[in-house]
């Protein structure tokens, strides 16, 4: 039975003015993969708040986004994230940002790229609409620069 | 990928994987390389199989088969450790960057 996020998430900030969910009615835009995923480009980002050695960290409403080189090792990396308990993702990152299975499954051929650099950001944005406007496109256009083909967002 | 069937379901994004994990841990267990694996490449499966926009594919892990009281208390008060305050904050973020540059100079 999934957990009612919503709901919590009202309770939990029942101070504040009510969130206003982002609702889609509409059908979602849609690409098809042209080929198979074994020979397509693939980007990974995470929005748990992963940092790379001694880049700043992030802080509330902050819609900035980290590169992260794609052979970090596991102690070049750190969290910063207010809104989730971040004890197991400092721990071992894979739990929000899994860098190891990506380069994994690269050397095995199960994806045909993974990009450089990955991508982090701290999914604690109240405005959607910043993430919309200011994030979304910036990271679009590192996508279309890099030539991704698909993209696997990881959240927290 | 989602743990968040509610939220996914109203943003409604092209395509997406759900695993019923507590929040945290979306692509699995902390040093848990076969469950880690087994999620991601479910999630990359999930590309070449989704056809239909605003499909959610639900992963069958289960984070504790013995334990489920953590459905009961994920992201409700009390769920998240008491914040620093400015200072021990602004602390640890000085001491975190030290910890690089005196480790990796230049």
């Amino acid at each position: 039975m999934a957990v009612a996020y919503i709901p919590r998430t009202r309770e939990l900030y029942s101070a504040y003015t009510p969130y206003r969910w982002v609702v889609n009615e509409e059908p979602p835009p849609w690409t098809p993969l042209k080929k198979p995923l074994a020979q397509c480009k693939v980007a990974l980002m995470s929005s748990g708040g992963v940092l790379y050695r001694d880049q700043p960290r992030f802080h509330r409403e902050d819609a900035s986004y980290r590169l992260i080189p794609k052979n970090a090792a596991r102690a070049d990396l750190s969290v910063w994230h207010f809104g989730y308990p971040t004890k197991d993702a400092e721990k071992d990152p894979n739990c929000v940002f899994p860098l190891e299975r990506m380069r994994e499954f690269e050397a095995e051929g199960r994806i045909r790229e993974l990009c450089d650099p990955a991508f982090t950001f701290m999914g604690g944005v109240y405005s959607a609409r910043k993430v919309r406007e200011e994030l979304a496109p910036k990271i679009v256009e590192e996508l279309r620069s890099r030539r991704v083909e698909a993209f696997y967002l990881v959240p927290a | 990928m989602t743990s968040a069937y509610d939220i996914t379901r109203a943003v409604n994004p092209p395509r997406a994987v759900f695993v019923d994990y507590p929040l945290g841990h979306q692509t699995g267990k902390p040093d848990d390389a076969d469950n880690q694996r087994a999620i991601v490449r479910d999630a990359l499966a999930a590309f070449d199989t989704i056809s239909k926009p605003g499909t959610i594919v639900i992963l069958p892990y289960v984070w504790d088969a013995n334990d489920r009281r953590w459905e009961e208390t994920d992201y409700t008060p009390g769920f998240l450790p008491p914040r620093p305050k400015k200072e021990d904050a602004d602390l640890a973020e000085q001491e975190r960057r030290r910890r690089y540059t005196t480790a990796n100079p230049g």
